[in-house]
């Protein structure tokens, strides 16, 4: 069974450990996994969780200026970070912090944006993570535009483990709304591109509910564009590990594009500048508040796995230690330097680039206590 | 050491400048810790709760409960550590950086005994703490920690590749404003090719900053100046500050205008018959002391009008969902002072007899111009009249006293040619003529209605017997 032979019955999603932490296999997504890997997975899930909320406590603390929370969506992201390979490529919008762990990209790093001391802050070839996009949707074009070069490098189809990449493109159900994206599809279909859409629906567009933007589940759209699409419970974090491994897999080996529709929910505000209590009844939040994505996990450790309780007060201590680190690391990110504007664009900085910032160095040293 | 922290309101929703206290979840000596909730505020955006930034022991709590914070104010000071607290007193909040300052807001009556130092700073939060910018970046002391410039010989290039001149800042010290400069360099580069002395411009730019408009517009004025010889001056422009009655008056228009949906509607009509029969009235032996004007007419047509439709002199109550009709007519009558616009009114002007009316109007325009009208007299107009036609004036589009659904504007009474008579009689004859213009709220008055109150006051001035009927 591949993807590209599934036709999913509606309105059926892929699940693998039920919200009561029940293990269930689904017939065509098997998921060879270990004990052990489960406990890491529950170990990322609530590290990206408490840094997560400590980043909207520092928000509202007035040390950054704008917080888009994940809580709720941890699964969807760590699942799918975890099954990217050395050499994919990720492109994530600017909620995608799961991700951004999964990639080994430090949670201060990631700060530095909301707080308006970097437009970015690492080394997109470096963690293989490109940099935060606030652009709705423009980075499924970006993501299409790497993976038409990965096509041109030869790195598709060859077989060879470590070679074969393929490029993870990170939206929401707002942004599946966006010409970018849409775009982003045709391309990708008709380059049979190795690139993977990741959506993860969680149900709101800032306020706007995703039923007002599709008559159509979102998954069924890539049917329209040519290639396969599906749903997954974006709160099983097995299920999207398995599922982004199957399309992943399709991808790098040649097959093209794949939707994967992570169906979640943004349990937070849209971001710490909004109040979703205006718009959105508080029964829908109860309810998914019994889907948890940590909770489930850690009801199968617990009575499944035989997990005891020093496991889950270590990664409780763990977590406390980085909710400090943090903290103090955010107060002493460093303003950047006005010099800075010049780094980053070029490779090889163009004479006139050169020459410009030789002169606003010289004018900048004329200042008091300049230091030089 | 202990030591005082305050924890300044942030801005929890880009761009906002206050919030208000909702709740307060702990109080003076309470411990407190990391991320624990301590107030629920209100913003335009949102209703979100603060968590501490510090761990330690309420010292003072400087906002109650329904406060309007700006932010970059302290709202609440935490004791941080053990032992005595520490001499050197904790940062202050927003340093004034000239400017209005903010109120000072309502203290804690318990805490005022020991709050801090910086708490009798905090009136001074000054237009810079409005900005919206984060806490720590910008709004607090720092923006005034701007490096001074030096002149330094060896750094000439650099000065005029970005069209700065050097020791500028220095010789701003002895401005007439004290203020620095603030012009983007290519500004500077502009002003130096023009010849613009920057400290001679009035900036109309961003946050002060002087405008490439603004060096173009004083290259345009000093030009002629220098053709003819004199010394340029400052003061091409005059700047009046805006408070008092024009503020006021600011105010009330813009928040009508742009809440209240205008229409307005005109009439020209031939008073001749209403002109004499004030000239019949002006002779009655009981209006010998008092002013018998045309605009006494006008506000008893307004008041039959009224009566007719009533609508006419109702309030939009926005807040309770409700259109209010009132049943008594407080007539508001424009008068121009020399502290600006007041609109005081007649209470009950309804209720009284042509020469109660015409005493009433005399003493309300005496008070106004005298400047002694209280607010109590400007208080619950319902409908309004402005009288243009005393500057010579035809008509206009008057703008509604906020709260009122109609103003009527009353034009100059002028000689001019009338077509009069039907038929075989029809000529062109000279007679009294004006104009009329009511605006009223198009939120409760339709154009119906409207435009049978301005035909009922154009009517009865037109053939004043009609109010017998």
């Amino acid at each position: 069974m591949t993807l590209h032979g599934h036709v999913p019955p509606e309105p059926d999603l892929v699940q693998l450990l039920t919200p009561e932490g029940t293990r269930v296999q689904h017939p065509d997504f098997p998921l060879e996994i270990t004990d052990e890997e489960i406990k890491s997975l529950y170990r990322d899930l609530a590290l990206v969780r408490r840094f997560d909320g400590e980043a909207t406590a520092l928000q509202r603390q007035g040390e950054l200026g704008l917080w888009a929370s994940c809580l709720g969506q941890e699964a969807a992201q760590v699942g799918a970070g975890r099954a990217l390979r050395t050499q994919d490529m990720a492109f994530p919008t600017y909620r995608e912090h799961g991700v951004a762990w999964c990639r080994d990209v430090d949670p201060v790093t990631l700060l530095g944006m909301f707080r308006g001391v970097s437009l970015g802050g690492w080394n997109p070839n470096e963690n293989n993570f490109n940099l935060y996009t606030i652009v709705l949707g423009a980075q499924a074009l970006h993501a299409v535009g790497y993976a038409m070069g990965v096509t041109r490098d030869g790195a598709v189809g060859t077989g060879e483990p470590d070679r074969d990449t393929a490029v993870l493109a990170f939206f929401g159900d707002g942004a599946s709304s966006q010409g970018d994206v849409n775009e982003a599809f045709i391309w990708a279909a008709a380059g049979n591109l190795p690139v993977v859409f990741y959506c993860q629906n969680n149900q709101w567009a800032i306020s706007e509910p995703v039923e007002r933007q599709s008559r159509v589940p979102l998954f069924h759209r890539a049917a329209g564009f040519g290639f396969p699409g599906i749903r997954i419970d974006g709160n099983d974090v097995l299920a999207c590990l398995a599922v982004s491994r199957v399309a992943l897999d399709e991808a790098r080996s040649g097959q093209g594009p794949t939707l994967i529709e992570a169906y979640t929910y943004r349990m937070g505000a849209h971001t710490t500048s909004d109040d979703p209590t205006r718009y959105r009844l508080s029964e829908e939040l109860e309810t998914w508040k019994h889907r948890d994505p940590i909770e489930r996990v850690r009801a199968y450790l617990v009575r499944q796995a035989g997990v005891a309780q020093d496991f889950f007060d270590g990664i409780d201590a763990e977590a406390e230690e980085l909710a400090v680190r943090i903290r103090a690391a955010c107060r002493a990110l460093p303003d950047p330097g006005p010099l800075s504007v010049f780094d980053n664009v070029f490779v090889d900085l163009p004479d006139e680039l050169a020459e410009q910032r030789e002169g606003y160095r010289e004018y900048l040293s004329a200042f008091e206590g300049a230091g030089h | 050491m202990a030591e005082l922290k305050p924890f300044k309101l942030p801005d929890v929703g880009e761009g906002l400048t206050e919030a208000d206290i909702l709740r307060w979840d702990v109080k003076v000596g309470d411990p407190v810790a990391v991320n624990q909730v301590l107030v629920e505020v209100e913003t335009a955006k949102a209703a979100v709760e603060l968590p501490a930034p510090f761990a330690g022991v309420v010292h003072a709590i400087h906002f109650e409960e329904g406060a309007t914070v700006d932010v970059g104010t302290p709202i609440i000071t935490i004791r941080v550590g053990e032992g005595e607290v520490a001499e050197t007193a904790p940062a202050t909040g927003p340093t004034a950086d000239g400017g209005d300052l903010v109120p000072s807001p309502p203290v804690d009556g318990g805490a005022a005994a020991d709050r801090p130092a910086s708490a009798a700073e905090r009136p001074a939060a000054s237009k810079a703490g409005r900005e919206s910018v984060l806490v720590g970046y910008g709004v607090s002391g720092e923006r005034g920690r701007r490096r001074r410039r030096v002149a330094r010989e060896e750094a000439p290039s650099a000065n005029d590749a970005f069209g700065v001149t050097p020791g500028a800042h220095a010789a701003n010290a002895v401005l007439p404003t004290g203020r620095a400069v603030l012009a983007k360099p290519p500004v500077r580069k502009l002003a130096k090719t023009l010849g613009v002395d920057l400290s001679n411009i009035v900036a109309t730019g961003p946050n002060g900053s002087i405008s490439r408009l603004d060096v173009e517009e004083a290259a345009k004025s000093e030009a002629p100046r220098r053709g003819s010889g004199s010394a340029p001056t400052a003061g091409a422009e005059t700047r009046i500050p805006i408070k008092g009655v024009r503020k006021h008056t600011a105010a009330a228009m813009v928040a009508s205008a742009f809440t209240a949906p205008h229409v307005t509607e005109f009439v020209t009509l031939d008073v001749s018959e209403m002109m004499a029969l004030r000239e019949r009235i002006a002779a009655r032996r009981e209006f010998r002391a008092v002013k018998v004007s045309p605009l006494l007419f006008v506000a008893r047509a307004v008041l039959w009008a009224a009566k007719r439709t009533p609508i006419i002199n109702s309030t939009w109550d926005e807040s309770a969902g409700e259109i209010v009709v009132k049943h008594y007519v407080n007539l508001g009558i424009a008068a121009a002072t020399e502290r600006g616009l007041i609109v005081p009114n007649i209470k009950n002007a309804d209720s009284l007899s042509l020469l109660e009316l015409a005493e009433s109007i005399g003493a309300l325009t005496d008070t106004a111009r005298a400047g002694r009208t209280s607010p109590a007299d400007m208080a619950g107009g319902t409908f309004t009249i402005t009288n243009v036609g005393v500057f010579g004036v035809d008509t206009g589009t008057p703008i509604l006293n906020p709260g009122e659904a109609g103003i009527l504007a009353f034009g100059a009474v002028r000689r001019q040619p009338w077509v009069v008579g039907t038929g075989e009689d029809e000529r062109i004859e000279p007679r009294w003529v004006t104009q009329l213009a009511v605006s009223f709220d198009h939120r409760s008055v339709d154009g119906q209605q409207g435009s049978e109150f301005l035909a009922d006051v154009a009517a009865v001035l037109r053939d004043p017997g009609l109010a017998l009927l």
